[in-house]
């Protein structure tokens, strides 16, 4: 299913899209560049464990659909994309340049494997319900997974969604929740606390489970979990991550929603991540 | 505008009861023809011809006449739950997937709290979504929490989105299955309920994007859009019989804009031009004639019918329209006075 690269590990994978990931924020030389690093073990399981899909036909009809309601993340899917062989390596010199296919927020009209139009945070949860019962109603085996990150919870529709899902029986949804507790304005706990945010989803009637978000095979555990269960409910992975994982000197800074690196860093940040690059 | 903070008391025998309930509000008269629910049994048809048709609703159902499709094809309607920006988020998804879902709510739900979700879940994308929504404008009583009286200026900026605001039960039940056909989302302004029925006497067929003259007149053109062409009319024949003659041009389609129809008609020379529209003067219909025809060269008189830039009153629904000048009495009395040069302030 996966044609480059077919002998890779995850952990490889997830290492090589936090580079690709890496090199698109050197181009504009800022971003949200700690939440693709935060986030790329997740992208990693989910495109090479978890996903059905056909890097050459994006929208073949038997693909799983991946959603991602935050737009801002679009670098980290981008890489993901690139490393999975649905979008061309060398386009990531044109990241978020004008006329780009790789804007800074994803948009479904711009980019092959973009399901959908993020960036108004809290509507991916509506559209993947929508999506399911659509999906059900063409009696398809296809998946939606949503990821959406812990700021999104501060928005009412993400829990107009949660009811539905549970009520709907949804079990062709798997939404995964990046907690990385870091939002526009700081820690996500501070800004509008969400927890505790299992016991939450459980009293809406999801199949819950919480891991380490930068735990490759406690990740892919969960995946296998949220596909098998046969209960008939949505399920959620909820998945603490740290921000700029990988690089340690971008882990260490404060207020790391949205990150200027200066030029020099880069380089650096490129040798700190190939020096830990897994064998 | 300096508001008292309550209104003032009033006693039992001075106040008019109201004639209909407040929500349950019929537009039509009492001695109308009348057709009942003509968008869920117009749907239900369409549904029989085009299976991905899919009926949605945030619990409104029954109050938007999509109860008739849901009791048709059950397995074909989806109870959202009185969650606006879900069904329209959800609305997105099933159109995702190939269906062509018909969202129903009232228009101030959707307008003012899924406007986020209709715009970038469903517009941005231009996805077939069709938004049907029951009490636009001034169509019940029950006080700015329902009456959308702002819905067409919030729709209008919208790119993509085709916005319908049909006269009678006859053109909703031709606009249904066009609007289903058309690709990309739609937003319709819904009669509901017993509908009058209007527009057969005129021989009128709807189409997507088509402005129709409904009856000729030298005297005026007055241009109006949903149930404003059925007082347009009745004031049209009110004001023949006092010898003015009026043209009456049916917009139902607010955008796209007939331009080429609406221009034709505007500049024929010696009419002055006045729009009727159940909506705010500001942002609908009449401001949108009004800036096709300034980008014309258009230089005759022009004025608005439409209700004022505030919350309107609570009350029963023909004391309302009469208040603001939407009753056909009201309509004729405007024109009338215009046209007659008695009316001195600028509007």
């Amino acid at each position: 299913m996966h044609e480059r690269r077919p002998n890779t590990s995850l952990a490889q994978r997830a290492y090589h899209i936090r580079r690709y990931a890496l090199r698109m924020a050197k181009v504009q030389g800022q971003g949200y560049i700690a939440q693709a690093l935060g986030v790329a073990d997740i992208l990693a399981v989910s495109y090479f464990h978890a996903l059905r899909f056909r890097p050459s036909e994006p929208e073949w009809e038997g693909r799983d659909r991946f959603l991602l309601s935050i737009g801002h993340y679009a670098i980290a899917l981008y890489a993901a994309l690139i490393e999975a062989g649905i979008l061309p390596e060398d386009e990531i010199e044109t990241y978020g340049s004008d006329d780009s296919r790789l804007p800074m927020s994803g948009m479904a009209a711009y980019t092959p494997g973009m399901e959908i139009t993020g960036g108004s945070l809290g509507q991916g949860l509506s559209i993947a319900v929508g999506m399911c019962l659509g999906l059900k109603r063409k009696r398809s085996a296809s998946v939606v997974y949503n990821l959406l990150s812990d700021g999104e919870l501060n928005e009412g529709s993400t829990w107009e969604a949660a009811l539905s899902a549970a009520s709907f029986g949804l079990d062709n949804l798997i939404a995964i929740v990046d907690v990385n507790n870091m939002q526009a304005d700081g820690p996500s706990k501070s800004v509008l606390n969400f927890e505790p945010l299992a016991e939450k989803f459980l009293s809406f009637g999801w199949y819950v489970q919480r891991v380490n978000g930068n735990d490759i095979e406690a990740l892919s555990a969960a995946f296998d979990h949220a596909r098998d269960s046969s209960e008939r409910k949505p399920r959620i992975i909820i998945c603490d991550t740290r921000m700029g994982k990988g690089i340690d000197f971008l882990e260490m800074r404060e207020r790391n929603h949205f990150l200027r690196v200066e030029a020099e860093e880069w380089s650096r940040a490129l040798a700190v991540l190939d020096a830990g690059m897994p064998q | 505008m300096k508001r008292d903070k309550y209104k003032r008391p009033q006693t039992a025998s001075g106040a008019a009861r109201l004639k209909t309930s407040a929500m349950i509000a019929s537009i039509a008269d009492d001695d109308q023809p009348v057709k009942t629910a003509p968008f869920g049994h117009s749907l239900v048809e369409a549904a029989l011809a085009r299976p991905e048709i899919v009926g949605m609703s945030a619990d409104l159902a029954k109050y938007t006449d999509l109860h008739i499709f849901a009791q048709a094809c059950p397995d074909r309607f989806y109870q959202m739950g009185m969650a606006e920006q879900l069904l329209m988020g959800a609305a997105a998804g099933m159109a995702r997937e190939g269906f062509v879902p018909f969202a129903t709510t009232y228009a101030v739900f959707a307008s003012r709290r899924a406007y986020d979700f209709i715009c970038m879940a469903i517009a941005e994308e231009n996805l077939n979504v069709k938004i049907v929504c029951a009490l636009p404008g001034l169509t019940t009583g029950y006080g700015p929490s329902h009456q959308a009286t702002e819905d067409l200026a919030i729709f209008r900026g919208l790119p993509n989105l085709t916005i319908i605001d049909p006269c009678d039960a006859l053109e909703i039940e031709q606009a249904v299955p066009a609007i289903a056909d058309h690709q990309g989302p739609v937003y319709m302004r819904l009669l509901r309920g017993k509908v009058p029925l209007v527009l057969d006497r005129y021989g009128y067929r709807f189409e997507i994007g088509k402005a129709r003259i409904l009856v000729d007149g030298a005297d005026i053109l007055l241009i109006a859009s949903g149930l404003m062409t059925m007082r347009a009319l009745e004031a049209a024949e009110q004001l023949a019989q006092q010898g003015i003659r009026v043209a009456v041009l049916h917009v139902s389609t607010i955008k796209p804009l007939d331009r080429e129809t609406i221009l034709a008609e505007a500049l024929k020379p010696g009419r002055p031009v006045i729009v009727a529209e159940n909506h705010t003067v500001i942002g609908g219909l009449g401001e949108a004639v009004a800036a096709l025809l300034l980008r014309h060269g258009f230089s005759g008189r022009f004025r608005q019918i439409g209700l004022p830039d505030e919350f309107l009153d609570a009350g029963a629904l023909p004391t309302l329209h009469e208040r603001y000048g939407l009753s056909a009495a009201r309509v004729a009395d405007t024109i009338r006075t215009w046209l007659g040069g008695r009316e001195r302030r600028p509007s």
